[in-house]
């Protein structure tokens, strides 16, 4: 492999994908679903499965020498994460289920403690579901207020409005990159303007972290949730960072084994950051995974592949535009700067059902629905999209593969 | 693997191309009962009128609103073509019928069930091989029945 070379030979890192060279029917396998859940590399396959084989142990339990092993291999997956997004300490990165439970963690435990009839939470009109849920679930416990950033008619955050919507605001909560438009949305200065209305500043970078070079104190963040599984890691894990001062005013969130520091028939006490959050038996052969998942990236570099992903899109932005014309809506941005690679379209008024099962048929693998952001659906003034999201492994003859399946559609439908 | 043309067979194209019964009916007097597809946001109205009362009642209108894709708005409108001029009775088995083509279990099936005729709706029987698009074809069914159940 040439992983160590500073020009990367992006050819061979799909050999390191085993799935990438199943063939179905005789063709290849076409991955265009990684806003969903990416695929994993051989070397995070191999350290689950070396890590069941040779040192599988309870963790922070036991004396014996392979539990130790566990207890290091865990901790050590910890601070691979803060050292990917910059964490001051690895202490600060939790380990949760996914992203959606880091913010239900974050709603729940610190809105709870923080957040009463009438407090105002803000969010965007380009939030997943993940990030609107459980501040929906607050506001019918609490009677919370929600508002929300509207969009420009190209899909970034309208941000004319700002001050009005924070005046008063307790929490700022948004993604740095939406799931649908792809939008990459100005972090730092949400964050900024949140604390200067005097709110905390959630990040859901479920989206982000996977594809760019992420620094979390750069952005002045308090709290940023993601999910090993859309990263070249197992699915089962996620975590959510937070500065070490609010993390540790936060009271627990679930309760049980390994996030206490003594009970009693009275009551109990609270073990340390990130303990403290992480009750019961934690998701051990997946943090496994997800170290050597960090590492997979390092080496590679993030900044690489955020720069080869920028071509990709815009190769893909082109391509559909050029050959489908008026027949292709494509939501989003069209500056790749401001935007990652997913890529949601309306083409011609097939449903994306139609669209995504035609896909199939040549294994061209994209999602079609409304990516769990129905109030976006609702913006955009679709029921549902055909989603196209590129990775690390992709190149432009996936979006050949793409375009072509979308004539394969012309055809069946008959225009 | 089955083949696209197991799913998308001519006359299902032309129901999508061309769907029967589109529209609106007043309600009150018609009966609106509204379905959804929680998996990709799909939307379908019914709207049902009746002449009648009970079991005896006679479909004498129904049109179909809303979004879909190709298999839940073909599926629609023939439901609405088979349904029309239909006593309440026979809708019942004949969604039955439908239903357990789509392989799903229905818990009041009848042994006569196996004697209707299902005429062009059995085009839709590809649609089994394709597991995920099975909830598409019985949305505007379900929405039918609780159209039905409307006290
Ligand atoms: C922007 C965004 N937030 C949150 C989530 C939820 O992630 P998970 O399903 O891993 O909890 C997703 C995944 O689809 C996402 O794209």
């Amino acid at each position: 492999m040439m992983l160590e070379s500073a020009t990367i030979d992006w050819a061979t890192i799909a050999d390191e994908f085993p799935i990438l060279s199943r063939e179905i029917d005789g063709a290849r396998l076409v991955y265009l679903d990684s806003g969903n859940t990416a695929q994993k590399p051989r070397r995070v396959i191999d350290a689950m499965s070396d890590f069941m084989r040779k040192s599988y142990a309870p963790i922070n339990r036991s004396s014996y020498r392979i539990a130790g092993e566990a207890t290091d291999a865990y901790e050590s997956a910890r601070a691979a994460v803060a050292r990917l997004i910059n964490a001051p300490a690895a202490d600060e990165v939790v380990f949760t289920k996914n992203a959606t439970e880091a913010l239900n963690l974050v709603a729940q435990s610190w809105g709870r403690a923080n957040l009463d009839s009438g407090d105002v939470v803000v969010l965007t009109e380009m939030e997943h579901h993940a990030n609107i849920v459980p501040w929906h679930m607050l506001a019918a416990e609490r009677g919370i207020e929600l508002r929300w950033i509207r969009l420009t008619p190209d899909g970034q955050l309208d941000l004319t409005d700002l001050d009005n919507l924070l005046d008063g605001a307790k929490v700022l909560s948004f993604t740095a990159m939406s799931n649908v438009l792809g939008t990459l949305t100005p972090v730092s200065l949400l964050c900024e303007r949140a604390h200067a209305a005097g709110a905390l500043a959630v990040v859901d970078a479920c989206q982000y972290v996977p594809h760019n070079v992420t620094d979390v104190q750069a952005w002045g963040a308090d709290l940023v949730a993601f999910s090993s599984h859309k990263m070249c890691g197992p699915s089962g894990i996620g975590m959510l960072w937070g500065r070490m001062e609010i993390l540790d005013a936060m009271p627990p969130f679930l309760g049980g084994g390994n996030m206490i520091d003594t009970v009693t028939f009275d009551g109990f006490t609270t073990a340390p950051v990130p303990a403290k959050f992480e009750a019961g038996t934690p998701p051990l052969v997946e943090a496994v995974g997800l170290g050597a998942a960090v590492e997979f990236l390092e080496d590679i570099g993030m900044a690489a592949i955020r720069q080869h992903e920028m071509v990709l899109t815009r190769y893909a932005l082109d391509t559909l535009n050029e050959r489908f014309g008026d027949d292709i809506t494509i939501y989003g941005p069209d500056n790749v700067e401001v935007r990652g690679g997913v890529i949601s379209f309306s083409f011609r008024d097939l449903h994306p059902h139609d669209v995504s099962q035609v896909l199939d048929e040549r294994n061209v693998c994209v999602r079609a629905g409304h990516h769990c952001a129905k109030p976006l659906m609702k913006v955009l003034g679709v029921n549902a999209t055909t989603r196209a999201s590129v990775y690390l492994y992709n190149d432009n003859s996936d979006i050949d593969a793409l375009a072509d399946g979308l004539d394969g559609a012309t055809d069946i439908f008959g225009f | 693997m089955p083949g696209l043309e197991d799913l998308y067979r001519e006359i299902i194209l032309d129901h999508y191309r061309t769907p029967r019964n589109r529209g609106e009916l007043e309600s009150p007097p018609a009966i609106r009962a509204d379905g959804h597809n929680p998996l990709c946001g799909d939307e379908i109205t019914v709207y049902l009128a009746l002449d009648g009362t009970g079991d005896d009642a006679v479909v004498s209108d129904i049109k179909i609103g809303g979004q879909g894709c190709s298999i839940s708005q073909s599926s629609a409108s023939m439901m609405t073509q088979a349904m029309l001029g239909k006593p309440v009775g026979e809708v019942r088995a004949l969604a039955r019928r439908f239903k357990t083509m789509m392989g799903i279990e229905v818990d009041d099936e009848q042994q006569s069930d196996a004697d209707i005729a299902l005429g062009d709706l059995e085009a839709l029987q590809g649609v089994v091989k394709f597991p995920v698009r099975i909830k598409c074809a019985v949305l505007s069914w379900n929405t039918l029945l609780q159209a039905l159940d409307t006290p």
